[in-house]
């Protein structure tokens, strides 16, 4: 097949506009976190006006009164984040070292599964199951909102876990087990120490993830705007006070409100940035890279 | 010879460190049943008191409106057809953006400032709570539009688009770059060469991630408490007065102190249960299916 | 084997050969020979070929004429820019960031680096057979189709037509036509291999670039590739990159010799030391360092 020599080419169009359409559709993400964050920030204003920093720290909280200071949320987003760490770590935890060092291979499989149905529950149906079956017994409370929350964060915190322990190297088990250790032994000297980063990591991402939980904390959190440090005690949170409160919100009281987003927001950002740095680092040192 | 060693005993011992390591096990299994116990007590409940009302009055649960408050009697329909529409739209919105937003990662951005940039801000994205993202759409689409499914259906969609990038962009680095060297040698360009060749093998675990996100958006409640409203009756439109999904129907029930509207919760609690299962466990097969096959 | 039973142990005797090895075998080139070698048309002018990753000159100061239906070999040890340079001939070192030339690569009178040039066009003429073979995972009949179809191809006859002439011009046809429908990943590497080739000729490029086509392989499918070779530089111009000086003495009609060498920073950077007629060069090269390599005393 001779052709005239002319290696100009055609057809250039198509291949420039789909390049185009993808450098586009990765710009959205800048352009969305851009738009949440000046659009928000807009229309918090108000308030901020209206309250100066006190938004930030005082107590009180009264619609009829246009005083809106969200410290209480933000001690109750604090709190039942901290409390449902405390309870999911050492179980996600022991989970996963059963799954990697004592569960037999036809056990490894099932358990694994366990624990993605329990990431697949909607937060919706746990906070349904809380206030109709738990919160009976044990009344709307810190405690109770923080017990639902643990129940939501354990998937990430156990499968990030098992991602870390997972990277021991082999060798530096054998070690322990050639030193004559027990198998509880072994993993306190060579598994603990090596994951340890990474399973900080882990909890840091449990934790901003419980921080940004809505809906099962606004159903059994108990909607009371107060700070105490009895866990027993109703209080709120600042997700669950946004979604309790928005459908009668008057607009001071929505941008209030949206004031707590963007507090929210920040908080959660950082935590999340914290916690990916740590758990980069931690696989890298691991990794020998 | 002398003899060096006493007779040599290997049983084994029953000492401290024994105890403590029998000890340690048993801890650990407790914590894999103190997982177990919340999920089955849940899923029992989910089962037994949604399926009561499900299948009492099937089909009437999933066809009839939602009757008031205080009513007795089933009916979710509304909630069902809500979900999905919304959800889908959700997933025609953001899957054909996070695929594309992945191949301008690895098939043209590699590692360039913006490229890298683009990764973190989407790792950022992943971590924002749901109900920021509803307040969001609140703000730039329903104050102009009015409430709406499809504003629910931006906020979801904006829940989803990280997570799709995320996933579609490990699948792509997955396919061999000797075909993508193929197809160029042949004087094919980037184009079709990302459509004909690189989509196509990457195709089963792009379409698995992005189930996996349909159902968590599936499951969400905060995004659409803003942005669509609520109803009782079936809406087909969009785009056109209030709408209502099964998770924002569940929150509502969840709150009544009636009865009734608890029972019908339920219900509605297993259709939702019901319908990200099957989107996780359809994921699951299709990933399984595809590494069979190579 | 007979034993002897005078001599059941083999008694040690000094070699009589000399202490190298021997060259690989060439046959003897008529002079009417060479001289249709030399004077075949030009396909490509090389000159001055500097080629760059980034601020680092791997390559540096390549000058050749590759000349129509002809078998050119490059060989040399590890790491000294054979590779680097044949991708040069089809621009697909484009692919890799930060690469960029100097020089000229001249394709029939038109640089191929010039402003006005398409890398797509020029690999649309410019074919190229990769180390380990690369089917698409489609079936064997699709992966022959896809570069036509590229082309505009449609009809459905046309295609047929194209897939069969292909695999018959790669030796492939007897044995896979009656599946043209099935995966091409299900069979062997050396069949894999074929079909790469049958896929690259399907657009009838006039240069067929292969790099290192049969280190992937076992010795049985690649002398069925060597034979190929042969019957395909009757219709297409090859360049091939090889490790196997046998297999570059077996089958091309000019060798070019590369090595790589350290300048005065001490960094590495690929050369060409000797390009002539295959017979030339391995058995009277110009260079020491072309006579060292193809004695085996080293690379």
């Amino acid at each position: 097949m001779s052709r005239p020599l002319d290696l100009r080419g055609k057809g250039q169009l198509a291949d420039k506009t789909f390049g185009a359409l993808a450098i586009g559709a990765a710009a959205l993400v800048l352009l969305i976190l851009g738009m949440i964050a000046i659009t928000m920030t807009n229309r918090a204003l108000p308030v901020l006006r209206h309250m100066g920093l006190d938004f930030f720290t005082s107590s009180v909280w009264s619609e009829h009164d246009n005083q809106f200071g969200a410290l209480p949320f933000i001690w109750g987003t604090i709190y039942t984040s901290v409390i449902a760490v405390v309870l999911a770590v050492p179980v996600s935890l022991g989970v996963a070292l059963f799954i990697t060092q004592i569960a037999p291979p036809w056990l490894k499989r099932p358990l694994v599964y366990l624990i993605d149905l329990l990431a697949v529950v909607p937060s919706v149906v746990f906070g349904l199951w809380g206030v109709l079956m738990l919160a009976p017994h044990l009344n709307r409370s810190f405690l109770t909102a923080g017990i639902i929350l643990a129940i939501m964060i354990v998937p990430i915190i156990t499968s990030l876990a098992r991602e870390v322990i997972e990277t021991t190297a082999q060798a530096d088990k054998e070690a322990a087990y050639a030193l004559g250790a027990t198998r509880w032994e072994m993993i306190n000297a060579a598994v603990i120490p090596h994951a340890k980063g990474g399973l900080v990591g882990a909890v840091m991402l449990g934790l901003g993830r419980a921080m940004g939980e809505t809906i099962a904390a606004a159903l059994v959190i108990g909607s009371s705007a107060q700070i105490v440090l009895s866990p027993f005690k109703s209080g709120d949170s600042m997700p669950a006070v946004i979604a309790n409160q928005w459908g009668e919100a008057s607009d001071l009281q929505k941008s209030a409100l949206i004031g707590l987003a963007v507090t929210l927001f920040v908080m959660t950002i950082i935590v999340n940035l914290i916690a990916s740095r740590i758990v980069q680092r931690s696989m890298r040192k691991s990794r020998g890279t | 010879m002398q003899q060096l060693v006493s007779a040599l005993d290997l049983r084994p011992r029953r000492t401290w460190r024994t105890t403590k390591n029998t000890i340690m096990t048993v801890l650990l299994g407790a914590a894999v049943v103190a997982v177990a116990i919340p999920l089955v007590l849940v899923m029992v409940s989910v089962f037994a008191k949604g399926g009561s009302i499900l299948f009492k009055s099937f089909p009437d649960f999933l066809t009839k409106d939602i009757p008031p408050t205080r009513a007795a009697g089933p009916g979710m329909g509304p909630a069902i057809v809500g979900t999905l529409m919304i959800t889908g739209m959700a997933t025609l919105i953001a899957v054909p953006l996070g695929v594309m937003g992945a191949i301008y990662l690895h098939e043209y951005g590699g590692q360039s400032k913006f490229a890298q940039l683009v990764r973190f801000l989407a790792m950022v994205m992943t971590g924002v709570p749901s109900i920021v993202m509803g307040l969001f759409i609140y703000v730039v689409w329903t104050l102009n539009f009015k409430l709406q499914g499809f504003g629910g259906a931006l906020a979801l969609a904006c829940l989803m688009l990280p997570i799709v990038i995320n996933a579609s962009e490990q699948m792509l680095k997955l396919v061999p770059n000797g075909l993508r060297e193929a197809s160029y040698a042949l004087g094919a360009t980037k184009a079709r060469t990302v459509l004909t060749i690189v989509l196509p093998a990457a195709s089963s675990g792009i379409v698995s991630g992005s189930l996996l996100a349909v159902a968590r958006a599936a499951g969400e409640t905060a995004p659409l408490l803003f942005t669509i409203g609520a109803t009782r009756v079936l809406n087909t439109s969009l785009f056109h007065g209030d709408d209502t999904a099964l998770s924002a129907r569940i929150f509502e029930n969840a709150k009544e102190a009636v009865a009734n509207a608890q029972e019908r919760g339920w219900g509605a609690a297993l259709a939702l249960v019901l319908l990200t299962f099957t989107l996780t466990v359809v994921a699951r097969v299709i990933t399984a299916f595809a590494t069979r096959r190579k | 084997m007979v034993v002897d039973s005078a001599k059941p142990f083999p008694t040690s005797e000094p070699p009589a050969t000399p202490t190298r090895t021997a060259k690989p075998n060439v046959p003897e080139m008529r002079p009417s020979m060479l001289e249709a070698l030399m004077t075949a048309p030009t396909v490509y002018e090389i000159s001055n070929l500097d080629v760059f990753y980034g601020a680092y000159k791997a390559v540096r100061g390549v000058n050749m004429t590759i000349r129509k239906n002809q078998i050119t070999a490059f060989i040399g040890p590890s790491g000294c820019g054979k590779t680097t340079v044949l991708r040069c001939l089809n621009r697909m070192n484009d692919l890799i960031a930060g690469a960029r030339i100097e020089g000229k690569v001249v394709y029939h009178g038109v640089d191929l680096y010039g402003p006005d040039v398409s890398a797509t066009e020029v690999r649309r003429r410019i074919g190229m057979v990769f180390q380990k073979p690369n089917p698409f995972p489609k079936s064997i009949y699709d992966n022959i189709a896809y570069g036509p179809r590229i082309n505009g191809v449609r009809d459905r006859k046309k295609l047929d037509e194209i897939v069969e002439k292909s695999l018959r011009g790669a030796a492939l046809w007897d044995e896979v036509k009656d599946r043209l429908k099935s995966s091409a990943l299900g069979m062997s590497g050396g069949q894999q291999q074929r079909l790469c080739i049958a896929r690259t000729i399907a657009v009838e490029p006039e240069v067929v670039l292969m790099d290192e086509p049969c280190s992937a392989l076992d010795p049985i499918a690649t002398a069925r590739i060597e034979e190929l070779m042969r019957e395909l530089k009757q219709k297409y111009t090859i360049v091939i990159v090889t490790h196997n000086m046998q297999q570059a003495a077996r089958t091309s009609d000019c060798t070019a010799f590369y090595t790589a060498e350290l300048d005065k920073t001490g960094q590495r950077f690929g050369q060409l030391v000797e390009y002539d007629v295959t017979a030339k060069i391995f058995s009277n090269p110009s260079d020491t360092r072309t006579e060292n390599y193809i004695t085996g005393r080293f690379g």
